[in-house]
């Protein structure tokens, strides 16, 4: 059903009996030309590009719980394209462009936002920096500006600017990035796929896989083993879980990621900004909450949930800068498994093993991804072989030291 | 989260740094698959979910290096000993 003003009040004044779910509940069937495991929003992109790009109809994607119960549903919804490296940005423009037709495309409202982002800056090295990742941006067409001290001022008013340790001395600003609605993001893409053949099925775990010699032929779950010509997983920090099933030791380690949010305030935050130095970054959701996060819980982890310590931390680098928080009460908090690679970038690969694809290692910023991941996967996929604008994030750059390391920090996952 | 240092008693995970699985030992260079074993040894990762074997740097206390074997599905710690393996001083 296409949803329209016209067809919403409708079916609003005939109690909905007229209108149709949103994507189709079907029970699996024994075999699917392309499986995709992982109902998250980069699984589901893939499954819509690969119909309506590729025609490829015949697929199945498969989710252990609900879709967008992991890391799509759990996320701060930050969407921008304020990348330096070469094997990056131009990928993460082209899901910032695809981003922008979205709602269109998909015709659902996902609540794209383009409020722009601010990244402070508090000294001259620091500026330095971002100058150059601007110029990066400027070149690659995602548009950059650079604000001085008052500029800041006009758009984040409450700051402590004369913070003794950080002073606010200006910002590094993309106008075109902002929010989305996760949630939403990975509903339009299942109703989009949905309608264009797609199976959707919720409560299939996939538990091991079927294989001929080196070659996967389909997967193990608890609702029955199901074969397939192509297995893509798109299971972000359950990847090394299944790899380890097929004796693949990936550059991956699972870290936790936290969120929060506020209670609900009146409008007064109008961009999203980054406080780097301090480990907090904040924007104010539409119902008013602030939502807000800062570093990974520093160790290995794969419990859904966070600790204390990184509370403290996140809350203290927040009132640092923003004082006026000490009277705002925390409302929520919860976290998600991270993906976080050797290099903190991500991976896009045919194989490693014949009839496998692989899509993971997205770190704590897959989301703004989703749809450029979905599409050049889909790619990927249907031509067995990189898609050029995610043909730098290979699998073999560990081996061969094409490492595309935005922060410089090396193989440390829990400090990129 | 309580880390029991085999020095220190058990101390908060706050006076600690964490360094990483406890990989290795570091391959020899001049083997004749040095680089894959390089490759191996600081890239790939079994990434458990469950027991995994990590080093943890005791900074606000004996600074010791410590070999901490914790899971990663309840960060329940089952032994730890020092860097190199060793139980108490
Ligand atoms: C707290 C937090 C804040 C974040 N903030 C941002 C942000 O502001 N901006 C940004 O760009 N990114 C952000 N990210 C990162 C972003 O959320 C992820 O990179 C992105 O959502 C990953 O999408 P995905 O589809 O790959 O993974 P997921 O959404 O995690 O989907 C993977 C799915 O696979 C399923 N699965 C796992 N194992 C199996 C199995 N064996 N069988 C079947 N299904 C299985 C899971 O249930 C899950 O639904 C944040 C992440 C977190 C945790
Ligand atoms: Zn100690």
């Amino acid at each position: 059903m296409r949803y329209s003003l016209f067809n919403i009040i409708a079916n609003g004044l005939t109690g909905q009996r007229f209108s149709s779910p949103a994507w189709r509940q079907v029970a699996p069937k024994p075999a699917y030309d392309v499986i995709i495991v992982g109902g998250g929003g980069h699984g589901l992109a893939t499954a819509y590009y690969l119909a309506k790009q590729h025609g490829v109809r015949n697929v199945a994607v498969l989710e252990k719980g609900w879709i967008g119960s992991g890391n799509s549903g759990r996320n701060t919804t930050i969407i921008r394209s304020n990348y330096l490296l070469p094997g990056n940005e131009p990928f993460y423009e082209w899901s910032m462009k695809l981003w922008e037709g979205l709602e269109q495309d998909l015709n659902y409202n996902i609540m794209v936002s383009q409020r722009g982002i601010i990244n402070l800056i508090h000294n001259d090295a620091q500026r330095d920096v971002y100058v150059r990742r601007g110029n990066a941006m400027i070149v690659n067409g995602a548009g950059a500006r650079l604000l001085d001290r008052e500029e800041v001022r006009s758009y984040l008013p409450f700051l402590d600017f004369d913070n003794a340790r950080f002073p606010v001395k200006g910002g590094m600003m993309q106008p075109r990035a902002g929010t989305a609605r996760h949630d939403a993001v990975v509903w339009g893409y299942a109703r989009g796929a949905s309608d264009l053949g797609v199976d959707i099925i919720q409560n299939c775990e996939v538990t091991g896989f079927l294989r001929d010699g080196d070659a996967i032929t389909g997967v193990a779950t608890t609702r029955g083993e199901i074969k397939a010509k192509k297995v893509a997983l798109a299971v972000a920090g359950s990847t090394s879980r299944l790899a380890g099933k097929l004796d693949l030791k990936l550059p991956i380690e699972s870290f936790v990621l936290q969120a929060f949010i506020s209670e609900g305030l009146k409008p007064f935050m109008e961009t999203v900004f980054t406080f780097g130095a301090g480990h907090f970054y904040c924007s104010q959701s539409d119902k008013g909450e602030l939502v807000f996060g800062g570093d990974l819980d520093g160790y290995n982890s794969y419990a859904q949930r966070g600790n204390l310590p990184t509370v403290e931390d996140v809350c203290e680098g927040g009132l640092a800068l923003v004082p006026q928080l000490s009277r705002v009460r925390l409302l929520r908090q919860w976290a998600g498994v991270c993906d976080m690679s050797m290099d903190g970038s991500p991976i896009i690969q045919v194989g490693p093993l014949p009839g496998l694809y692989l899509n993971c290692a997205w770190n704590y910023g897959g989301f703004k991804a989703t749809p450029a991941s979905g599409w050049c996967f889909a790619h990927t996929i249907a031509k067995d072989e990189p898609h050029p604008l995610s043909a730098a994030f290979r699998l073999d750059r560990f081996r061969t030291g094409h490492l595309i390391d935005e922060k410089g920090v090396g193989a440390s996952p829990n400090l990129h | 989260m309580l880390i029991p240092c085999p020095y220190c008693g058990a101390r908060d995970s706050h006076e600690f740094t964490y360094r990483g699985a406890a990989v290795g030992p570091r391959p020899d260079p001049a083997r004749p698959d040095a680089a894959d074993a390089f490759h191996d040894y600081v890239y790939l990762r079994d990434n458990p979910a469950g027991d995994n074997a990590e080093y943890w740097y005791h900074g606000a206390g004996c600074r010791s290096w410590l070999k901490v074997v914790r899971d990663t599905t309840t960060h329940e710690i089952k032994s730890v000993t020092g860097a190199g393996g060793e139980v108490k001083p």
